[in-house]
């Protein structure tokens, strides 16, 4: 008797906890639809990397100054680029996203949010540029200059994970692929990244914004950064130089309209609207190098004349499998050895 | 696991739903208090099986989604194996230390008055209510490569061990607070009276009625410490085969894509958490039974 009771109590309890939490979803959901957003048009969710931040927060009430963007609202969301490619992909709706690297707009594309040609313009789908720098301490103390120095005896050089931080795939490649340009073969090529990882890398944080914490914190001689944060720590008051490496790689970081968003017109005027000069300039000044040509030639970046792209070295998805397979890379192989005891 | 649904939801057609209230409006002695228990009974059933039961079959079915060799090829990949023995022998120590420290800090609350007693009886829940990450920030700045008191132990073990220790703080303390609390000062003075000395009184009357309290706290700060990310992941340096713990080592699997890798090391943590709970939870049965 009890025993039946409590049953038919537990699965009515258990089917009022189902049912609620699903009516009020509902509720909530039509609600939604109905109501709309304080401005008349709606509201745009912007997804994005961490880094643009500030460019953004100028960009878009310019953008709402325009014809296309009158009337809309926005909600930014920012946090590292992978975190914000796997959140949209698990069906935080976004109308643009703006990442880091290509791979996780490719993320998108596989799961269907982003069409196969997002990156038909004039710029490949990339909003704005970068090159990998050393960032050093003030003064440049151990005298870097180049990424043999970075092998020097005690130099300590802090990089994030590339495991972790999709970003810290731009310092490896650059790395690989500056001894590629110096002409050596590639087999040198990664024996320099095994030397740089085993025997020069003391602390691995997982984003690039925590090893920038780390370098500031006095860790480390020299910082594999972008020159947008370089430049953008620089402007925030702290104390470092970088200096822009002979061979370097060249950091393109790409933005695409969502193809479930309510809004596609809008998403695609707001992303037409980074193109613009005025958007390019910003971006300009928070220490991007602008992809608009006629933009980049006001503005006086330092060309290095080793600098590749990630074409040049096969392309993200050949990159990808050949060093960043988390079952059989090239890079993991590197990680694996930290675990051998060595001699030298 | 589809089948298992659908039956719950016909079955919960049949059940009228009227019984639940009538259960609660009628505080009838011979019937309703056991329907009201029942129904309190049923939902925290209900309850556990939404917010844990369910998440954690989840885990587990997501690290078998290769089948079990997979599984063990997971768990048993060097860099995993590596980040686990870290994690375990860091939350054992943090566990051993906290045994010790959190007794002493829970005596001097209970059984000695200073000033400021209710200030520190309040401070020590802190690390708690501290976001982890802001706790890994804080402790970086303080033992950190420029620390104000010239303690650097950033990018080590010891930094590691030192980050548990901060968030494992509250566990015993709290756990053996109450109890000491409520131990009954005439046995410790009848042993005194009785020619024990101090010390003997501790080790034969105190610590066995603390020991339950201890090793609850204990098993609770080894739960948290194996999964501890937050605090860590700043201040250790993440190197692999050195400072790596498995939870940064799981975040690493979900970044780089390797879900299975992500779950399969989780699942090895929960197998651990859990039986260090079983453990204590024997221990402690003993040990109660030992002071009956």
């Amino acid at each position: 008797m009890t025993r039946t009771h409590i049953r038919i109590a537990q699965l009515c309890a258990f089917a009022a906890l189902v049912l609620v939490p699903a009516l009020v979803a509902a509720g909530c959901g039509g609600d939604d639809d109905a109501s709309g957003a304080p401005g008349e048009g709606g509201t745009l969710s912007l997804v994005a990397y961490s880094t643009p931040r500030e460019a953004y927060e100028e960009i878009i009430p310019a953008f709402q100054e325009t014809d296309g963007g009158q009337g809309y609202d926005f909600d930014q969301s920012y946090a590292s680029s992978g975190e914000q490619s796997r959140a949209v992909e698990a069906g935080l709706a976004a109308d643009v996203v703006a990442f880091s690297l290509e791979p996780d707009i490719t993320r998108l594309i596989d799961a269907g949010l982003v069409d196969a040609d997002w990156n038909q313009n004039e710029y490949n789908g990339m909003v704005t540029d970068s090159v990998v720098v050393f960032a050093v301490r003030p003064g440049n103390p151990k005298g870097i200059q180049t990424w043999d120095d970075l092998l020097q005896e005690g130099v300590e050089v802090i990089t994030p994970n590339p495991f972790t931080s999709g970003g810290a795939q731009w310092n490896i490649m650059a790395a690989y692929g500056a001894q590629i340009e110096q002409g050596k073969s590639d087999e040198e090529a990664i024996d320099y990244l095994r030397d740089l990882f085993l025997n020069h890398v003391p602390v691995q944080d997982k984003s690039a914004r925590e090893s920038l914490q780390t370098f500031a914190g006095g860790k480390g001689d020299v910082l594999l950064a972008y020159e947008n944060e370089a430049i953008f720590a620089q402007q925030a008051g702290q104390e470092l130089d970088y200096v822009v490496p002979e061979e370097t790689i060249l950091i393109e970081n790409p933005v695409a309209v969502v193809n479930t968003s309510e809004h596609p017109e809008t998403a695609q005027a707001f992303v037409d609207y980074l193109y613009t000069p005025e958007a390019q300039t910003v971006f300009a000044e928070k220490g991007y190098r602008p992809v608009v040509p006629e933009v980049l030639s006001q503005f006086d970046y330092p060309e290095p004349p080793g600098r590749f792209t990630i074409a040049d070295l096969g392309g993200w998805p050949d990159v990808r499998t050949r060093f960043f397979d988390r079952e059989e890379s090239v890079f993991l192989d590197i990680e694996n050895e930290l675990g051998v005891p060595t001699d030298d | 696991m589809r089948r298992a649904s659908s039956s719950t939801s016909r079955t919960s057609w049949e059940c009228p739903l009227t019984t639940s209230p009538e259960a609660v409006e009628l505080p009838a002695r011979t019937g309703g208090s056991r329907r009201a228990g029942g129904l309190v009974l049923g939902l925290s059933t209900a309850y556990l099986t939404l917010i844990v039961l369910i998440p954690i079959a989840a885990v587990v079915a997501a690290s078998f989604e290769g089948g079990l060799a997979a599984f063990w090829d997971e768990v048993t990949a060097p860099a995993a194996v590596a980040a686990l023995k870290l994690t375990f022998v860091a939350s054992l120590l943090v566990v051993l230390v906290n045994g010790v420290t959190g007794t002493l800090i829970a005596w001097v609350l209970v059984r000695d008055d200073f000033r400021g007693k209710s200030v520190v009886n309040a401070v020590i829940d802190l690390p708690f209510a501290l976001p982890t990450i802001v706790a890994g920030l804080t402790l970086l700045a303080v033992y950190g490569p420029q620390s104000p008191l010239r303690v650097n132990v950033a990018y080590s073990r010891a930094a590691i061990v030192v980050a548990l220790l901060f968030v494992t703080l509250p566990f015993v303390v709290r756990a053996v607070q109450p109890v000491l609390l409520e131990l009954d000062r005439e046995m410790e003075e009848a042993a005194a009276s009785l020619g024990s000395r101090p010390v003997t009184t501790f080790r034969r009357i105190i610590l066995p009625n603390l020991m339950p309290a201890i090793l609850s706290g204990a098993a609770l700060s080894f739960g948290k410490a194996v999964g501890e990310f937050g605090s860590i992941v700043l201040i250790s340096g993440n190197i692999p085969f050195d400072t790596e713990v498995a939870s940064v080592y799981i975040f690493k699997g979900i970044e780089g894509d390797d879900r299975a890798a992500a779950a399969a090391v989780s699942v090895v943590l929960l197998v651990l958490s859990f039986a260090v709970l079983a453990i204590a939870d024997v221990l402690e049965r003993r040990s109660r039974r030992h002071d009956a």
